[in-house]
């Protein structure tokens, strides 16, 4: 029998608000423990919340750009539960009417082959607001205590409940990429999962092919990286199915994603799952958005990812796989834009952006903002060797050069005497010492093994450090090898 | 003259005039609570050095010819669940007697901005739960008029004071009654202003839509001084009414004649003690005499007030008082580091019995299942109450009824049924369900000399007009 996965996914995103969402504490990352804190958001005696408007404003930011419809009421709601990093003993959310519902994101299931174009649509179910907890930290030792820090405490985050239309962790894994796009578009969120500004909690279950009734779910936490969402959901799926496989039945639980060992463990089942006891937050007032608002909100929104994508196509005449490439990020895609102020053939920017540059980015496992070359660089260097100054090999070099010193490529190519040797005369004479010192091979290749062909060019290459424009050196060398 | 007899707006022209100091005054205050504060329990913390460089200060300022508030030397007692910095706040409960906040509340800080001179911090039933103030971890407070007898709760401490002359005026809370019922049983003016008028910030919250800080005053001249300065928008507390401030001690001679008040027959039925009934009708018929005109009006949800009441406070207590768990302030046990044996045994020492009892019920109602036969079923009610009072001053202006069933009842009488002692509560949660604002006023005494109380209640932010009223009340019964 063939199952099908079924899965959900809680997104929770902090929101890079300069102050928290009920005090005016910052949201600074990495302070020392308890710096930022005051009574509200420490939930003393008496203390009263008081809704950060800048929340509102970007969560609409988030609706709005997956379409989705914003209540124009809506209410805080308290959730009840006991343990020490969370002050008050309950955290604001949003329960019963929340922020907004519907809405959706597309997702490009294409794998890069541009020919079998196949997007599907992932439902959002809802959007709300909520304030973040604080941090316990567990020491463990022979007299282990648990200390907390509250500067995480009353950070807002933003909830995004996708409908369970996900069918594999790979469309999970391009869905929270899909997330993390807009998010980072819209500037409203750190996106960083291993620092847990996103968060993502999966609910999954499994049936038969063609069976309409839902499988019993269980609900997997703790996943830190997107890798990890897709690992566990692998995991939990394969598990699942191996139950049902041996004729056994899938309990309704909550279940930990462990990273280090891959696997999941139990943690509660949902019989024994706290009640949280939910009610209207009577400490805060209906949170009222009106239209007008909206669409203040709407005009300062920045063009959107497919937007974007769809213009570079028209304007660049790019191949799609490089406009979705270049559009991946917003940081990416200005460094193209800009970039093409200074150098106006599109599809070789893109090719070197595709190439040289996404790689410096994965080797070192930065954000092309850390990158020292500047757009108008990278442009002057592709310039040179439209000019014929230097060869693209040597671009290359150049290239790693720049990003590691911050250097133009002018300036590199001079010091370094890397310019292109262009003289026919120059050129010949060193073929001419090349084919004189390997004579056999010479009339190895004139007896048809032209395959030496490429040894030469390497030896001229070779002698000349790289040096010889390489169109001519071919020419050269044909026309030298006729005889 | 024993200054701590005196009003407010009497104190206030003798310091003005220089006549007497705000040290005297203070002194004198002081005085009567160190012969009989003891006896009366109406204190938990005496801030007595505080409140002497206050006064100090405000005297100080007076002879340099600097402006001063309106309250400029003036005593005032706190309710201990009402946050003055730096000094104790420990709600009546155990678990909080070691708490003092770094922050005042936005009444007191407006209390301060007028040069107010705070006193002390009133003991009360613990977190305002219970109404004969034997909740309390600090032991109950006696009624000044026959010690046996409770001063009414929860802001018992602050009643009491005034009615001993421990203070000139007093702040208290008022979630279902805790202003209005300890002023009725101490013969005290209480007023508990429209639900948003005051701000919340720094009161400690028992449940939080029903909560509001109230004055209670030796006469309603005095109420409107302390409202004046207390009242106004705070951004701090989102459910604050935006509204500019107002002084409520203006004028008092404007003609009431077309005032209509209604008399809520289902507030006069069983239940009642005969006297307290007859001197509230002959408090109305005074009234009358003056030329308001009465009319008997229908109020059929009045039954239901406490149901309603009691389900939503507790829900709502259960949640508010989920942060005392001994993790980071307040009382903690040292029996145990285990999490939850630590949380069950700080919260199960900690909270007094009324406490508890609430917390649990109110739990319950919240819980999965429970939900909407009890809690929501109890704010569609809380609606239909609202409806009632929205029909009833469609007629009138004002509503008159007894403040309490009964006048004060002795120490221990109803300590052990907590559903007869609700019943005290019986007149005056509608006004907290409704959000209106309603006062207490003396209204004449029992046989055995014990104050009764009358209640006139409002419509919302009619609190200007209703200290008239209530003033031409107050003129009338003394003559």
């Amino acid at each position: 029998m063939i199952y099908e996965a079924i899965i959900g996914l809680e997104v929770h995103a902090q929101l890079l608000t300069d102050s928290k969402i009920f005090c005016g504490c910052s949201t600074k990352y990495g302070s020392p423990p308890n710096a930022q804190t005051c009574p509200v958001c420490l939930g003393m005696p008496g203390v009263l919340p008081v809704l950060n408007k800048k929340t509102v404003e970007y969560a609409v930011k988030m609706v709005l750009a997956v379409g989705g419809r914003i209540n124009e009421e809506s209410f805080f709601a308290r959730k009840n539960y006991f343990y020490p990093d969370l002050p008050k003993g309950y955290q604001i959310s949003q329960y019963e009417k929340p922020l907004a519902y519907g809405g959706f994101v597309e997702i490009d299931l294409s794998h890069g082959k541009p020919k079998v174009k196949r997007n599907k649509r992932i439902k959002i179910e809802r959007i709300h607001l909520e304030e973040d907890a604080g941090k316990s930290i567990h020491i463990e030792n022979k007299d282990s205590k648990t200390l907390v820090d509250m500067n995480r405490c009353g950070v807002p985050l933003m909830e995004i409940v996708s409908q369970p239309d996900l069918s594999s962790p790979e469309e999970a894994y391009l869905y929270l990429g899909k997330l993390k796009q807009l998010l980072e578009y819209l500037e409203i969120c750190g996106c960083n999962m291993e620092q847990g500004n996103l968060r993502c909690d999966a609910n999954v279950s499994v049936r038969p092919e063609g069976e309409k009734n839902l499988g019993i779910k269980t609900e997997v936490k703790n996943m830190n990286s997107f890798k990890g969402v897709e690992k566990a959901l692998n995991y939990e799926i394969e598990r699942q199915i191996d139950i049902l496989k041996s004729g056994g039945r899938i309990k309704h639980e909550t279940l930990l994603w462990d990273e280090e060992k891959e696997k999941v463990s139990f943690m509660r089942t949902k019989e024994v799952s706290p009640d949280y006891r939910y009610f209207p937050e009577p400490d805060l007032v209906k949170l009222v958005v009106k239209r007008d608002w909206i669409e203040k909100i709407k005009r300062t929104l920045p063009e959107l990812p497919d937007h974007k994508k769809e213009r570079f196509l028209k304007k660049y005449k790019i191949p799609e796989y490089d406009a979705s490439v270049l559009t991946s990020s917003k940081n990416l895609a200005d460094f193209y834009e800009e970039g093409l102020k200074f150098y106006s053939a599109p599809k070789i920017l893109s090719n070197w952006i595709m190439g040289e540059v996404l790689r410096e980015l994965r080797e070192k496992r930065c954000e092309i903002g850390d990158l020292r070359i500047k757009p108008e660089d990278l442009a002057g260097l592709l310039m040179l060797v439209d000019d014929g100054i230097i060869s693209g090999k040597i671009a290359k070099d150049v290239f790693k050069e720049m990003v590691d010193t911050g250097r133009k490529a002018k300036e590199i190519v001079k010091e370094k005497g890397l310019v292109q040797v262009t003289d026919k005369g120059q050129i010949e004479k060193v073929v001419e010492e090349v084919l004189k010192k390997n004579k056999e091979n010479v009339n190895e290749y004139l007896s048809g093994k032209e395959k030496l062909f490429g040894f030469f060019i390497g030896e001229v290459m070779k002698k000349t450090k790289g040096k010889a424009d390489p169109k001519l050196v071919n020419q050269i060398l044909k026309e030298k090898l006729k005889r | 003259m024993e200054l701590n007899h005196l009003r407010a707006w009497e104190l206030k022209k003798l310091l003005e005039s220089r006549e007497v100091s705000s040290r005297e005054v203070l002194e004198s205050v002081l005085d009567r609570i160190k012969s009989d504060g003891k006896s009366i329990n109406s204190f938990i913390t005496l801030m007595e050095d505080g409140a002497q460089k206050a006064a100090l200060k405000v005297d100080k300022k007076r002879s340099s010819g600097k402006k001063l508030g309106a309250l400029a030397g003036i005593p005032v007692v706190v309710k201990d669940n009402i946050c003055v910095k730096d000094n104790l706040c420990t709600c009546g409960s155990g678990i909080l007697k070691n708490f003092i906040p770094p922050y005042d509340a936005t009444a007191v800080e407006l209390l301060k901005g007028e040069d107010a001179v705070i006193v002390g911090k009133t003991n009360m039933d613990e977190f305002g739960m219970g109404s004969s103030n034997e909740n309390s971890y600090f032991g109950p407070v006696k009624n000044p008029y026959d010690l046996k007898r409770t001063p009414g709760g929860s802001s018992g401490g602050s009643a009491a004071s005034l009615a001993s002359d421990m203070s000139i005026l007093a702040l208290g809370s008022d979630t279902g009654g805790s202003v209005r019922l300890p002023a009725s049983f101490c013969g005290v003016v209480g007023l508990k202003p429209t639900y948003g008028l005051v701000s919340r910030y720094g009161l400690v919250a028992f449940a939080s839509s029903l909560d509001q800080v109230g004055c209670l005053t030796k006469d309603v001249k005095d109420c409107a001084m302390l409202l004046s300065a207390v009242a106004g928008y705070d951004q701090r507390d989102s459910t604050s009414i935006n509204i500019v401030r107002k002084d409520y001690t203006k004028s008092w001679e404007d003609d009431l004649k077309d005032i209509k008040i209604g008399v809520p027959k289902e507030y006069f039925g069983g239940g009642l003690n005969k006297e307290v009934k007859e001197n509230v009708l002959k408090g109305i018929e005074a009234l009358e005499r003056e030329g308001f005109k009465t009319l008997e009006v229908s109020m059929p949800g009045t039954d239901r007030s406490i149901a309603v009441y009691y389900v939503l406070c507790m829900a709502e207590a259960s949640s508010n008082l989920a942060r005392y768990d001994g993790a980071r302030y307040g009382f903690r046990t040292k029996e145990t580091f285990d999490l939850d044996l630590m949380y069950k045994k700080t919260r199960t020492k900690g909270f007094g019995d009324e406490v508890k009892r609430r917390i649990i019920l109110g739990t319950y109602v919240l819980s999965k299942g429970y939900f909407k036969a009890y809690y929501q079923k109890a704010q569609k009610v809380r609606t239909i109450i609202k409806k009632d009072f929205d029909r009833a001053f469609e007629k009138v202006d004002f509503l008159i009824t007894p403040t309490s069933p009964t006048t004060a009842f002795k120490l221990g009488e109803k300590i052990e049924d907590p559903l007869t002692m609700y019943l005290s509560d019986v007149y005056t949660t509608s006004a907290n369900l409704t959000g209106i604002p309603a006062i207490s006023l003396p209204c004449g005494k029992d046989s055995f000399g014990l104050p009764i109380g009358l209640q006139i209640m409002g419509k919302p932010l009619s609190e200007e007009l209703l200290l008239k009223v209530a003033y031409t009340f107050e003129q009338n019964l003394k003559r």
